[in-house]
């Protein structure tokens, strides 16, 4: 009867699939509004890519196997200049140190901020705290650096210039102060993967009359680990693009220079370079003028961003698969302000 | 049944008197702890600000107010500085900022005002209008983008954008009309702008576009059932739910931009001059430094020298401006909880 | 003890077509009682032939077909809408009720891949036709849950109105004309007397059943000629509700209402003709004390019954 034939559907050609609202009514301001939109959204287009492809042709045609080997060595001519070798464990040094002390300092502040959180004043302050240490400019990190070091309490961790004065730049003092860095980013990584834990697995725990510590040493903290891998992540970013900092507490030698006899020790308490002040040192603002190592060198630092992005990337989609299925923005917010938590 | 013979017993005891208290003995040890290293973030930052401000006091005590104001000029204050030799009439310490501090005025607030025109429109392409392939070939671009050092945009700009404005937009009659002050050449206002805003423009653009992603679609649809076109819906609804986190967006990005110190050390012109806004067009191609780029290339390094004091008095002087910035973003947001947008 | 067994559970076989239960001609002027041979469309195409006196025919869907991908979600729908009543549509969740009134204002077109089929007119005009825009200031729709816009309560009553285009040579926010045409809206709306004071306050301050008569208020504002009521009282307690029924019946002499409702009683209590849905179907049309009372189908029969939903 007629209903069954109706329930199939209707004739084919009256069915109409509607398109998005057409902008051809609008008024004319709305119109150029919208093509403004489109045509910045063309330009951030054309000017990123650009970017990217810019540094990668200068760096690719001027990358050579032995840069990573070499050690850097002044000299008039550029194919003679050595490559990039210590920068390169420079920077792996001062990332260490830092990610070293603030990974713990780091996820304990956060454990405080969020599990404990008595009294509530101090609570507030230490925010305050962690906000304002995010906006200090690293430069003025730097200053406060080499008082610490050159004359303060901490004397013992960088060498001595030949006329015995301390001069308080040394690998050590760059790592701590790159430590300061990353913190707020960890932090801010910490307490968000923190709150995000549902209250019912604190109060599981607690049922089982385990104490609050236990509770998060041997059940949040495992269940927050991508979390807080995002937040070290993201710290080794910020601490491998710094300048500021090497180029004060670390001088603008571009060999590491080691302080003193024992070996290990010696290299941290020595002055040297990391792959930006490297960079700097090459480019017509340094003093080694050799654009195609600083391209070289530019190279090598975007692949380890880029790489360091895509590993963000994946920690926190992982972490969130169960959650949303979009990776996670509140840790790309985090990203860049414990502040924007919003 | 026999009910009541079962009371005559004790009770085993569920967990050991020691055990228990042991536990929360720890319990309470963790928290106080923790708690020192929450301490620890204050007391760091409360020692800074003291340290900084000591070493700074003789910068201020020799000049009082008139620190920032304007008299002479710095490279000539500096090279008195580190020769110890006074300048007629004056002390060693004689020495007047406001070149620097304008410098950073003009850049900062250029910087940002544009970034935030630019990267509002692009947040909305990117959000509203782009096609989904362009949204996802944009967006990791412009995460990468976030995470390259600044020494990297030095580079660019030093070795590609300066060259460029100096043949292109700098004509020869133009450096000819200043020459008796001031050496006109690519590293000026326009080039450090330009790129400031460059390394800003990805987080904005990011925050900003998160942002609007996560208005509710219920104002959105409401606001397109009620007839409003989808520009004028984005307009006057998802922006301005969305402005608490543009925002912090802007805070975060002008903070950024007042510490940056290495790529203004490369591209801006190396001289603190004070770009007259009355020289018209000229204006944009005048040399302009910052107290971040005057720190990065006259602090040695060395301790309680004219030139330390003066160092860290600049320092102080961004740790200030950073300090109310974080005020500026908290006040900001204080009107908006009104609205419930906040 | 197992004396007391619950009642055995009656279950009904919910299949696809209605069934079909014998015509009783009635026989009288309006039509609208007269149930012919036939199915539920054809009764409804019936009772479009003759609207009752005094109440004007706005909008009309003829024969249309709505689909989200590849699933028919409305089937063969025909209904009329007339000002100076009160057209609900019943029926359980997934019946398409919901996705018909968001037809009517097109509504439906911001979701990807939606597919239509038949034609819905607006006094007389394809609204496929006009500017969507405009269409939608004609017809205006209030949610389920009230979403007041971040602003206050004046600028969210003004907000149609503020957004026309056309206004910008004129952009006062507080113009007299605006702040008359805002008052009367909040009237219609029967929120004047409670914020006339402070209508500069955030509106998301407002109570729950505040902030639907507010969004009511907005949908006023521009004078439409159609509102579409999407199950509004859901959200709200009993007084709210109360308030925007007696509100809904005051209003339907100036402005055809369409409500969407899960609450059968809503229905009886406002609606003058009911339209009842059942997968995307409309299985019955027709007066509500008709269909409330003596339904002609047994599909609508088992629902008001509570035999399902």
């Amino acid at each position: 009867m007629a209903s069954a034939q109706a329930s199939a559907g209707p004739a084919p050609d009256t069915i109409a699939r509607p398109r998005r609202e057409s902008t051809a009514s609008w008024p004319l301001a709305d119109r150029v509004c919208y093509g403004l939109c489109w045509a910045t959204g063309i330009g951030l287009c054309v000017v990123a890519v650009g970017i990217v492809l810019y540094f990668f042709s200068k760096g690719i045609s001027q990358l050579r196997l032995s840069l990573f080997v070499e050690s850097p060595s002044p000299s008039l001519h550029q194919s003679q200049a050595g490559g990039f070798r210590d920068p390169l464990i420079g920077t792996f040094v001062v990332t260490a140190i830092g990610i070293a002390i603030a990974a713990p300092v780091g996820v304990g502040i956060a454990t405080w901020l969020t599990e404990y959180a008595r009294p509530r004043w101090l609570v507030r302050a230490v925010d305050s705290g962690i906000e304002t240490l995010a906006g200090v400019p690293s430069i003025v990190l730097a200053l406060f650096g080499l008082l610490v070091f050159a004359r303060g309490f901490f004397v013992f961790l960088s060498g001595s210039t030949n006329g015995g004065a301390v001069s308080g730049k040394s690998f050590l003092a760059a790592g701590i102060l790159m430590a300061l860095l990353a913190l707020p980013l960890i932090v801010g990584s910490t307490r968000e993967a923190l709150a995000q834990l549902p209250n019912r697995m604190r109060e599981a725990s607690f049922a089982l009359g385990k104490t609050r510590a236990t509770t998060i040493r041997r059940v949040l903290l495992p269940s927050i680990r991508p979390g807080i891998a995002s937040g070290v992540v993201l710290g080794m970013g910020r601490i491998i693009g710094d300048t500021a900092i090497i180029v004060i507490v670390l001088g603008s030698t571009l060999k590491n220079q080691g302080a003193g006899g024992a070996p290990l020790l010696s290299t941290l308490r020595g002055a040297g370079s990391t792959l930006t002040s490297y960079v700097y040192n090459n480019s017509p603002a340094g003093e080694g003028n050799a654009p195609q190592k600083a391209y070289a060198a530019a190279f090598v630092l975007l692949i380890i961003v880029l790489a360091l992005n895509a590993l963000v990337t994946r920690l926190s989609r992982g972490g969130r698969h169960e959650r949303h299925g979009h990776d996670g923005p509140s840790l790309w917010r985090m990203a860049f302000s414990p502040r924007a938590r919003l | 049944m026999a009910a009541g013979a079962s009371y005559g017993k004790p009770l085993p005891a569920a967990v050991p008197r020691s055990g228990l208290h042991a536990a929360v003995k720890a319990d309470r040890r963790a928290e106080h702890m923790l708690g020192a290293l929450a301490v620890g973030v204050l007391v760091l930052i409360g020692l800074m600000l003291v340290t900084v401000m000591v070493n700074a006091w003789p910068s201020f005590s020799a000049n009082g107010l008139s620190w920032f104001g304007s008299g002479g000029d710095i490279v000539t204050q500096f090279r008195a500085m580190q020769t110890n030799t006074a300048l007629p009439g004056h002390s060693v310490e004689y020495f007047r900022a406001w070149p620097l501090i304008w410098g950073l005025l003009l850049t900062t607030v250029l910087a940002v005002a544009i970034a935030l025109a630019v990267s509002t429109l692009a947040a909305i392409f990117m959000t509203e209008f782009a096609p989904a392939r362009v949204r996802r070939v944009l967006e990791p671009i412009v995460r990468l983008l976030a995470g390259v050092p600044s020494v990297i945009y030095g580079l660019m700009g030093i070795l590609l954008i300066a060259p460029w404005i100096n043949e292109h937009l700098l004509s020869n009659a133009r450096k000819q009309s200043v020459a008796y002050v001031v050496q006109l050449s690519g590293a000026n206002l326009a080039t450090a702008t330009l790129i400031l805003t460059v390394m800003i423009l990805p987080i904005m653009i990011a925050l900003s576009a998160n942002a609007l992603a996560s208005v509710p679609a219920s104002w959105r649809e409401g606001s397109a059932a009620l007839g409003v076109n989808r520009w004028r819906t984005i307009w006057r609804v998802s922006l301005r739910g969305a402005r608490p986190a543009i925002s912090a967006a802007v805070v975060l990005a002008t903070a950024r931009a007042l510490g940056e110190a290495i790529m203004l050390a490369m591209v801006s012109g190396g001289r603190p001059f004070g770009a007259n806004p009355l020289d018209g067009l000229t204006f944009f191609f005048e040399p302009v430094e910052t107290p971040a780029t005057a720190i990065l290339k006259e602090f040695g390094g060395e301790t309680n020298t004219p030139i330390a004091h003066t160092a860290y008095a600049l320092a102080a002087v961004l740790l200030f401006s950073a300090a109310l910035l974080s005020f500026a973003g908290w006040a900001v947001k204080q009107p908006l909880k009104r609205y419930g947008i906040v | 003890m197992d004396k007391a067994m619950p009642p055995p559970v009656r279950r009904i076989a919910v299949d696809r077509y209605p069934h079909v239960a014998p015509a009783k001609p009635a026989g009288n002027g309006t039509g609208a009682t007269v149930a012919p041979a036939g199915d539920a469309r054809a009764l409804a195409r019936a009772t479009m032939r003759a609207p009752a006196a005094g109440v004007r025919e706005r909008m009309r869907a003829e024969s249309v077909w709505l689909a989200y991908g590849d699933n028919w979600v409305v089937r063969d729908v025909s209904l009329p809408v007339r000002t100076g009543e009160v057209l609900a549509l019943i029926g359980a969740s997934g019946s398409g009720k919901t996705t018909l009134l968001r037809s009517l204002n097109r509504l439906t077109e911001i979701t990807d891949g939606a597919a239509r089929s038949g034609r819905i007119t607006l006094d007389g005009q394809d609204i496929h036709e006009l500017e969507v825009n405009d269409l939608r200031r004609r017809v205006s729709m209030v949610f389920q849950q009230p979403n007041p816009f971040p602003m206050s309560i004046y600028d969210n009553v003004a907000y149609a109105l503020a957004e026309r285009p056309g206004r910008a040579g004129r952009r006062r926010r507080r113009s007299p004309e605006l702040e008359q045409a805002v008052i009367d809206a909040l009237r219609r709306a029967g929120l004047h007397d409670e914020v006339a004071d402070d209508l500069d306050h955030p509106a998301l301050r407002l109570s729950g059943g505040q902030q639907q008569r507010l969004c009511i208020a907005r949908a006023l504002a521009a004078d439409p000629e159609v509102l579409l009521l999407d199950e509004p009282c859901s959200a709200l307690d009993p007084i709210s509700t109360a308030t925007i029924e007696e509100l809904i019946v005051n209003l339907r002499e100036s402005v055809a209402i369409v409500i969407v409702t899960h609450n059968l009683q809503q229905a009886f209590r406002v609606a003058d003709h009911v339209a009842f849905m059942h997968l995307g179907e409309l299985v019955e049309y027709g007066p509500s004390a008709q269909v409330f009372d003596r339904p002609l189908q047994q599909r609508t029969r088992d629902y008001i019954s509570g035999a399902f939903g």
